[in-house]
């Protein structure tokens, strides 16, 4: 008992049109290039203040994303925020003394890890662990400094002319 | 005040025996021996007349709906200076939340409705008691191609429904409103996640296709055989299936924003 070949067709058809938005999503809206997900190595780092940096940031190195935070917690005996870093796999002759840093995209945008590579012969291996970090810029914190050394000189301009006049 | 409590406790009742009856039912069809050189003409039928007939309706909206969207997110985004962020805003809504839930509200007015129609007709006809009297199993023959039937189309009409949308969008933010296309994909791939949005938002879809199918399936089989019991059966098909949507909806929600 088969049916008409139009049905078929357009069966045919539909379940293709299906497969064609699947791959359209994948593609061109997820932007999923690699299928299977080489798994990279692990950096670690440890930040005094880690400010809006979430699980899955980019991590990058002169702008261009090598990697992703994978993990955030907060060390117990020393009170800094540990940072598990996954590195792609070709990306794996970072100099041992890079140094990693909190940045901010754009004023407002969310917060990633930049870093900056060093002059070290010896290499970063998987567990490795980047000794020199720079912690987030807290925007409140910065403003407070401002304010601070706004006072300050204010009230060193208002000492200076007295000391002019005497 | 004793009366209140027997209606009550009746209508528990009738609630539990509704839903193992329907349980049942769904077992027992979907765990028919398989035939598959048999089935698989029936289940291009059905195909046909659930999925294929759906797609028109499914697209139309989803058009409209992503034009919608990018009117408004263009509206409110322009206000904070952030109208390249249209792409993300179209693309996770869409995908996230709006594909499955409009798709399988669509799919319960449109496929639901229709399949509960047709197997009532062939219920007050007793065109499913001959079956049986010939020796034809309907469960096998009507029931079972229909129930596999919704479960594929639905996913692959959520599928359509969020490509055609992000399409829409696409043409209204950018060659209509003046936005810049580059900007409008790079910023949606950098935010949307293949395993957490596109796959989240396909197994919602499943979830939907599987419910609303077994509550249109069901009422259709268990409808009074009358023609005022068919178009109540219809009706409830809708109402149960619109229900069950936005209720499961927010549980895998929920369940998705947690762990998963």
């Amino acid at each position: 008992m088969w049916f008409k070949r139009s049905t078929e067709v357009t069966v045919g058809l539909f379940l293709l049109a299906g497969i064609l938005a699947m791959l359209m999503l994948a593609l061109r809206v997820s932007g999923l290039t690699e299928f299977t997900h080489s798994k990279g190595y692990d950096l670690t780092a440890s930040f005094d203040n880690i400010g809006g940096l979430r699980v899955n940031a980019p991590v990058t190195l002169a702008g261009v994303k090598i990697g992703s935070v994978q993990s955030i917690h907060l060390n117990s005996e020393s009170f800094k925020a540990d940072v598990t870093m996954d590195i792609n796999p070709k990306d794996n002759n970072l100099p041992a003394d890079s140094s990693a840093s909190i940045l901010t995209a754009g004023l407002l945008g969310s917060n990633y890890i930049g870093l900056t590579p060093g002059f070290d012969d010896s290499v970063l291996k998987n567990g490795g662990r980047i000794e020199e970090t720079h912690s987030a810029l807290i925007l409140e914190n910065l403003i407070g400094q401002l304010l601070f050394s706004l006072k300050n000189d204010d009230e060193k301009s208002e000492e200076k002319p007295n000391a002019t006049n005497s | 005040m004793l009366n209140n409590i027997a209606t009550l406790g009746r209508w528990g009742i009738d609630f539990c025996q509704t839903l193992g009856r329907s349980g049942l039912f769904l077992l027992l069809a979907l765990l028919r021996r398989p035939r598959f050189k048999q089935s698989f003409p029936l289940l291009i039928k059905e195909l046909y007349s659930v999925g294929v007939l759906s797609t028109l309706i499914i697209m139309v909206s989803s058009l409209f709906i992503g034009m919608v969207v990018a009117l408004q997110g263009h509206a409110i985004l322009e206000k904070f200076g952030a109208d390249a962020e249209l792409g993300q805003l179209v693309a996770l809504s869409m995908l996230r939340e709006l594909g499955p839930v409009v798709t399988a509200l669509l799919f319960a007015g449109r496929a639901g409705s229709a399949l509960t129609a047709e197997i009532g007709l062939m219920k007050t006809t007793e065109q499913l008691d001959s079956m049986e009297m010939m020796g034809v199993d309907p469960l096998w023959k009507v029931i079972s191609p229909r129930f596999w039937a919704g479960f594929i189309s639905m996913p692959i009409l959520a599928t359509l429904f969020n490509a055609v949308a992000i399409l829409g969008s696409y043409w209204v933010g950018v060659d209509w409103l003046g936005g810049d296309g580059g900007t409008f994909w790079s910023n949606m791939q950098s935010a949307v996640h293949f395993r957490a949005d596109v796959i989240n938002g396909l197994i919602k879809s499943l979830v939907f296709g599987f419910a609303v199918t077994w509550i249109a399936i069901y009422q259709g089989y268990d409808s009074e055989p009358t023609a005022l019991g068919i178009g109540r059966a219809t009706t409830r098909t809708v109402v149960y299936s619109s229900l069950a949507v936005l209720g499961l909806d927010f549980i895998l929600t929920a369940l998705m924003l947690g762990d998963w």
